[in-house]
């Protein structure tokens, strides 16, 4: 039985608190980073890009028996580390469980940082895009 | 912070000055807050921050109208910091001192009125290749609307303007060249004196984009004979949204108004209305009088200090940097020239700026990472964006090795 959005977060809130320092944390998150795989290139294209102002993320969904699927990149390995969350929280659930995530572990583990609007493609933007794909299949589904 | 900050030479007491930045107290992230993003901008003494609560808490008025003494202190204070401005760039009058929200403002406004008025079909402004979006977009837009060309100096690999390409691009078409004084992705200084010579041998008119000199540099408007020189009061430890334009007295007056309301006419009546002198005819609207007044203690704070002792320690800031950061495997200084003031901008192999920028804060350091509004020139590297520290007068060798400490880990790690 898959977990649900909420499970998934409240392992990643447990995760972090055996943390103590910020140092651990953003090794933990760089780990992640460099352990995502790779984005094959030809999906390394403009109309994948969530481009900000300083990194560039490549986002794809796939759409598949009723779930999505989630694959990205970055060149920021910390970006990676978080966008690794972010599918391993939402990837393979339905569109309508995606578009009801709070993703609330975000603040839990004190990257709210990352959530801020001038960093365009901090989580907050890849949250938008990635529920953006989930409104489209779920219209798509009715 | 290290207690015993090194002597930097006789004279440039770096504790007491320190002392002055209130935010040089706090803490980010539980370090001591290492604050190497002054090119952006610059931290605020004591007497900045007091002219501010001075102004609200005690004479806060509106210039220029009023009879009653609020109006006439605040008038006064609004004031002195133009003579301030002037003494400070070595302008010939203070009808020459426009006050404007910042370097951007300054530029647009010669954009709209001088450009707009004087560029002709097939006529040509100059830019370069390492300047700020602001002094880019203005010209951009004006050169469309008034079918104009925009023509830009390349750089070469070190972060220099390639001036015989200059020369090449200057014609009897050229109305307009608008160069930055210092890159501030770079830190390069650029041989402005030599552009405006050879740009006025041609009977064009020459804009220096001065936000990153006024602070570290000498200026002499009359000595670099530049007909436009701008700047932001915030990068030279006074406060936000203020600005200045330098303009050449002959030339401001032959220019139309920029923005029209209270404060730049003389007589309005619903057939015509006649402007206001100089330098009113550019101040529209009730002006920023707080931000004003307090550019004036930023002023004399550098003058107490003085710019050739600010300089020499900023110097030795960026030598001392420069020297640590070439150690780092991999580690490239994008700009690297021996003609350049407080900044140091590069790039490491295998990293991507935004991580380091990440952690490095994470260790109460702040610097600035991305394209810093320079976009052309990092294409020109083709690097995304570079990690760039920048000082100032109140940093110190021992935070450089902080941020030495905290960048060979974050390296260590990210790799």
């Amino acid at each position: 039985m898959m977990k649900t959005i909420e499970q998934t977060e409240t392992e990643i809130v447990e995760d972090f608190a055996l943390f103590d320092s910020w140092d651990d944390k953003y090794e933990y998150i760089i780990d992640l980073g460099k352990k995502l795989p790779p984005l094959p290139d030809e999906f390394k294209k403009d109309e994948n890009k969530v481009k900000g102002c300083q990194s560039t993320v490549w986002l794809v969904a796939d759409y598949r028996d009723g779930k999505v699927f989630f694959q990205a990149e970055s060149d920021a390995v910390i970006v990676k580390g978080l966008i690794s969350m972010l599918i391993r929280v939402l990837s393979g659930h339905s569109p309508e469980e995606i578009l009801a995530a709070k993703m609330d572990f975000i603040n839990k583990i004190g990257m709210t940082s990352h959530l801020a609007q001038t960093r365009s493609n901090g989580l907050l933007a890849m949250v938008k895009q990635m529920k953006h794909y989930a409104l489209a299949y779920s219209l798509r589904q009715n | 912070m290290n207690t015993t900050i090194e002597a930097t030479f006789k004279g440039y007491d770096i504790e007491s000055i320190r002392k002055d930045f209130p935010i040089l107290n706090r803490k980010v992230k539980g370090y001591p807050l290492v604050y190497f993003d002054n090119a952006a901008t610059s931290q605020k003494p004591q007497s900045v921050i007091d002219a501010l609560v001075h102004y609200y808490s005690y004479n806060n008025a509106n210039v220029h109208r009023g009879i009653h003494s609020l109006a006439e202190e605040a008038t006064a204070d609004f004031e002195a910091t133009r003579d301030a401005v002037k003494s400070f760039i070595n302008a010939q009058s203070r009808e020459e001192i426009i006050y404007t929200r910042g370097t951007t403002e300054s530029i647009n406004l010669v954009a709209y009125t001088w450009a707009k008025q004087n560029l002709a079909e097939g006529d040509e402004v100059i830019i370069s290749g390492m300047e700020h979006h602001s002094n880019i977009v203005p010209w951009q837009i004006i050169c469309e609307q008034n079918k104009a060309r925009l023509k830009v100096i390349p750089v070469n690999i070190n972060g220099e303007l390639l001036m015989d390409e200059f020369e090449n691009l200057l014609s009897d078409r050229t109305k307009l060249v608008a160069v930055n004084h210092v890159s501030n992705a770079m830190g390069t200084v650029n041989p402005v004196k030599t552009i405006i010579q050879k740009a006025h041998a041609k009977g064009a008119v020459v804009l220096i984009d001065g936000a990153q000199s006024a602070m570290h540099l000498d200026i002499d408007v009359q000595d670099l004979d530049c007909d436009f020189f701008a700047f932001s009061s915030h990068k030279l430890l006074g406060p936000t949204g203020m600005g200045i334009l330098y303009g050449k007295k002959e030339l401001l007056q032959t220019m139309p108004v920029f923005a029209g309301g209270g404060e730049m006419i003389r007589e309005v009546t619903f057939e015509k209305t006649t402007y206001n002198d100089l330098p009113y005819k550019f101040e529209a609207g009730t002006p920023n009088i707080a931000d004003a007044i307090a550019l004036k203690p930023a002023i004399d704070y550098i003058n107490k200090i003085g710019k050739e002792n600010i300089r020499r320690h900023e110097d030795m800031l960026l030598a001392h940097a420069t020297k640590k950061l070439k150690e780092i495997e991999g580690l490239k200084v994008i700009g690297d020239n021996d003609h350049k003031v407080s900044v140091v901008s590069f790039v490491i192999e295998g990293v991507h700026p935004q991580d380091i920028g990440v952690l490095l804060d994470n260790r109460g350091i702040a610097v600035r990472t991305g394209h810093h509004c320079a976009e052309p020139l990092m294409n020109h590297f083709c690097i995304p964006g570079t990690i760039r520290a920048s000082f100032a007068l109140y940093n110190t060798t021992e935070e450089i090795d902080l941020m030495m400490e905290a960048l060979n880990r974050a390296v260590k790690v990210l790799r």
